[in-house]
């Protein structure tokens, strides 16, 4: 198949990008999104330009690197998916499809396609854990975890941290990822005890890295490639609620 | 001159390592926080190890050239973790365990090692649960297990398809909880170029920043490296794209020796290629061989839609020829019966290269809701890739580079031939021996990260004189200028080539003369073509932009540059190695029916290779292996 690529490129952070055209002949439909793009790469290399810079490493949807907008959405018309596992079997012959990195005030450019995602790791390191140093663990078995609660916490757990949520979110929120993880520890009981200072924690890190607030667009749960449900949302801010409520009492401040 | 003294403590081996444990030497916790300790790499070992060693007091700094220390390649991983726990009452032990492995690793691993692999793998389910591992469950509430290849016991705990996902994410909080507290510094898209080593001790390494392109040193008291395997060697292979060999290969350049290169692990359940533009291959986990049947027709050319073909006339080898364990045969075995199957013209699909995994008898059996349970990520993953529906038709599947078992060569500490240069997970040549049974690399990974290498460390800087280095001390400054002239020298050569085009012509060299099945003529053949193929490189690679910016195609043909060199070693290392075992099938050397054929009397050893300098032959030393526990027997799983 032959298709009309539009592609942003920005050499470096502080320069200015905008959208290049490319002409993308010859391409299997049985090709991934990002081996379609490796082709048009190595046909840029041949013929001495700069190759399109964008983030992939397992190529399986599981690694969270890859962080494209096509054509407007994150990670691509497959619900479900993310861009890795995309085919160009979902595109049709003689289409034009942009690409675009995430836009986000949290997330900068890069470079092309690649942007900058630390700021969810430091949300992590306010309190996405449970304290549980090394050697000082219990059986396995001492504490029993019924089926479903357990399901639930996998359900949210699945999250694979790249981002696309941020991205679909008119407000540059990244609530779902934070609450993905605020549920899956959340649920567990291994996760109780800091339950509600890790709520108060992660939740104000989001602000301080610039991301937006939740007005429940939902977005980003259509645009979630492991279909996270904005229920998580729900349990966050139940938690994040209780904690302020308790933290006026000093309740949260004395378990800090 | 390297020797390779295994310092494995004596007495029983049921006492080795607590005995072990008490003779090591400790850093008093006041003390701890003057050593710095340089973690590369941030997969199961690595985070583990950064996390742990931050607990225990240690400055730690870790390195990774993701973005985030949470994309690891071992957060692909996905059946499942072993451990011995016999929470099913099925008879299985730490002695059964360790058993396991040594056999299903062919007697080519080190006996004490993989006892104390056994030992600890009770203690990481407990760990991994504390942190909020969601590990599936029964409905009472307790652990659930599945059952892996090369086992007669189910002793594998998951979660869903996505285990090492999980345990990656646990040991990642682990270590962004230490990162919060500033006892780790964490530096992402940074990449190891090469290591300090100073009065013949690690002290340190050389990074560059890939967003700036800054060369850097990082100076320390030890330095470890947990930076996965070697299988992109082989250009297609189920490891992510990024995963490569730089660090170990420019540690053994500064003598580090190179244990068994020429062990490598075909998975054989994988989807199989499906064009020139593939860029890497997909895994289907082990874990399906537990309901899924692998079968291929009777009759050679055969068209017809696999629901066409009747059950007599369908061959399910696995079955046939290993009826004790069936589907459930070890990965080097399985894999080779695929290809044997596929070499007599029976393969389906594109080209005849593939095999039916075949999930209607247990769909029938237990029920499509229960299939899905188990395997729905996988299910979608395949149908997502093929366009195939899985619960409609047989998966196709094909052999694929997986694993590497070989590495750099450790001592029982995990430390490798240059002291101080402390070895982690899939990067050390490890306790797998020639054949890796399913499940078993995470278990090693957070052995080594969690409990082996946290202990041993503290011996080695205890018992160590190590002054404080001058950052501008000439030997820093030496490494750093000679870092920044090999990546000045990629970008000035300036031909034609680009780098993938040199790589998949490397992969194809390795996978037709050092991939499933092996021999003298084909590895001198390649031993040939890699030399030549590597002139080429330096001669017509095209390597755009500069040194100075965030440029991926630099970063690649770095890599690269490092595969053509270690790709000759693991020819040089298979040719030598005049017998069957594992993963490693030498065709010359086999029984009657088929199956490999060790030769203990002359190759029941490590085989530790010597960096001897550009264009000279690596050189080769022993460490023999001894077997007191488990007896020297013809591997069977009929």
């Amino acid at each position: 198949m032959n298709l009309s690529l539009r592609i942003w490129r920005q050499p470096g952070p502080a320069s200015p990008g905008r959208m290049v055209e490319y002409e993308a002949r010859d391409i299997s439909p049985d090709m991934s999104f990002l081996e379609m793009l490796d082709v048009i790469n190595e046909r840029l290399m041949e013929r001495g330009d700069a190759p399109i810079a964008f983030d992939h490493d397992c190529r399986e949807g599981i690694c969270g690197s890859c962080s494209l907008m096509i054509n407007g959405v994150a990670h691509g018309p497959l619900r479900g998916t993310a861009a890795c596992q995309l085919h160009m079997r979902s595109f049709k012959d003689g289409e034009t499809i942009s690409v675009e990195p995430w836009r986000a005030r949290a997330f900068p450019i890069l470079r092309d396609l690649v942007v900058d995602r630390a700021s969810l790791d430091r949300i992590i390191q306010t309190g996405g854990f449970i304290t549980a140093p090394t050697g000082s663990a219990q059986d396995g078995n001492a504490v029993l975890i019924p089926k479903d609660t357990v399901d639930t916490a996998m359900d949210a757990a699945q999250c694979i941290g790249c981002g696309a949520c941020v991205a679909a979110c008119p407000n540059g929120s990244a609530s779902l990822f934070t609450a993905a993880k605020l549920s899956h520890l959340g649920l567990l009981p291994q996760g109780q005890p800091e339950r509600y200072r890790r709520a108060l924690r992660m939740v104000r890190q989001m602000d301080i890295e610039h991301f937006g607030g939740c007005t429940l667009y939902g977005e980003c749960q259509e645009a979630c490639p492991k279909e996270i449900s904005i229920d998580t949302i729900t349990r966050m801010n139940r938690d994040f609620l209780r904690a302020t409520l308790s933290e006026g009492r000093g309740a949260v401040a004395r378990s800090d | 001159m390297i020797a390779l003294g295994s310092r494995v403590p004596s007495g029983p081996i049921e006492q080795k390592w607590d005995k072990h444990r008490f003779e090591m030497k400790l850093v008093n916790p006041a003390n701890k926080r003057k050593y710095t300790v340089l973690v590369v790499g941030s997969g199961l070992a690595g985070a583990s190890a950064a996390a742990t060693l931050s607990e225990l007091g240690y400055n730690v700094k870790c390195f990774c050239f993701q973005d985030s220390p949470r994309r690891a390649h071992s957060i692909a991983a996905q059946g499942g973790i072993n451990a011995a726990k016999n929470y099913r009452n099925d008879g299985d032990s730490i002695y059964r365990l360790f058993y396991d492995t040594v056999k299903g690793g062919d007697f080519r691993s080190r006996e004490a090692n993989v006892y104390r692999l056994a030992q600890i793998s009770l203690e990481i389910i407990d760990q991994c649960v504390a942190q909020g591992v969601p590990f599936a469950r029964e409905y009472g509430g307790l652990l659930a297990n599945r059952s892996f290849g090369g086992a007669q016991v189910s002793r594998t705990f998951y979660a869903r398809g996505q285990t090492g996902q999980q345990l990656l994410l646990g040991a990642y909080q682990q270590m962004e909880k230490e990162i919060g507290r500033g006892g780790v510094t964490m530096y992402p898209r940074t990449e190891m170029l090469d290591l300090i080593v100073l009065d013949g001790r690690a002290r340190g390494i050389v990074t560059r920043d890939m967003v700036t392109g800054k060369i850097s040193s990082h100076l320390g008291d030890a330095v470890v490296l947990g930076t996965g395997g070697y299988a992109n060697v082989f250009y297609l292979s189920t490891n992510a794209k990024g995963c490569n060999a730089t660090a170990i290969w420019r540690a053994h350049k500064r003598g580090a020796a190179f244990a068994n290169p020429c062990f490598t692990q075909i998975h054989p359940t994988c989807i199989p290629v499906s064009g020139e533009y593939q860029s890497k291959l997909t895994l289907m986990s082990e874990s399906l061989r537990n309901d899924g049947r692998v079968w291929v027709p009777r009759k050679q050319g055969d068209t017809r839609r696999p629901d066409q073909i009747p059950e007599n006339e369908r061959d399910y080898y696995l079955e046939r020829k290993y009826p004790s364990f069936g589907n459930l045969a070890p990965r080097d075995i399985a894999s080779r019966a695929a290809k044997e199957a596929c070499d007599q013209g029976l393969g389906i699909g594109q080209g005849g290269l593939g095999v039916y995994l075949d999930f209607a008898e247990s769909i029938k059996r237990v029920g499509e809701q229960t299939i899905r349970e188990r395997y729905g990520n996988l299910f979608e993953m395949y149908q997502r890739i093929t366009d195939v529906n899985p619960f409609e038709a047989p998966m196709r599947i094909y052999p694929a580079v997986h694993y590497t078992m070989g590495g750099l060569w450790v001592d029982y500490n995990l430390m490798s031939t240059v002291p101080g240069l402390h070895v982690i997970g899939e990067a050390n040549f490890s306790d797998h021996g020639a054949n890796r049974l399913g499940a078993s690399a995470l278990m090693q990974g957070l052995a080594d990260g969690y409990f082996v290498l946290p202990a041993t460390i503290g011996d080695y800087l205890a018992s160590s004189k190590l002054s404080k280095i001058d950052p501008g001390h000439p030997e820093v400054q030496r490494v750093e200028a000679e870092v920044a002239e090999h990546t000045g020298r990629l970008l000035r050569v300036n031909g034609k080539r680009t780098v993938d085009s040199f790589h998949r012509e490397l992969g194809k060299i390795m996978w037709d003369y050092c991939g499933m099945a092996r021999n003298a003529a084909g590895l001198r053949k390649a031993l040939e073509l890699i030399p030549a193929l590597r002139e080429e490189f330096w001669r017509d690679v095209n390597v755009p932009g500069s040194d100075a910016e965030l440029n991926q195609a630099l970063e690649k043909a770095g890599r690269v540059a490092d595969f053509l060199e270690l790709g000759e070693l693991m020819c040089v290392d298979a040719l030598h190695r005049e017998e069957s075992c594992g993963g490693h099938f030498r065709e010359e050397y086999q029984t009657e029916d088929g199956e490999a054929l060790r030769n203990d009397e002359l190759f029941a050893y490590v085989a530790g290779w010597e960096y001897s300098g550009p264009g000279k032959s690596a050189q080769l030393h022993r460490e023999p292996l001894g077997f007191e526990y488990v007896q020297l027997a013809q591997r069977s799983y009929k």
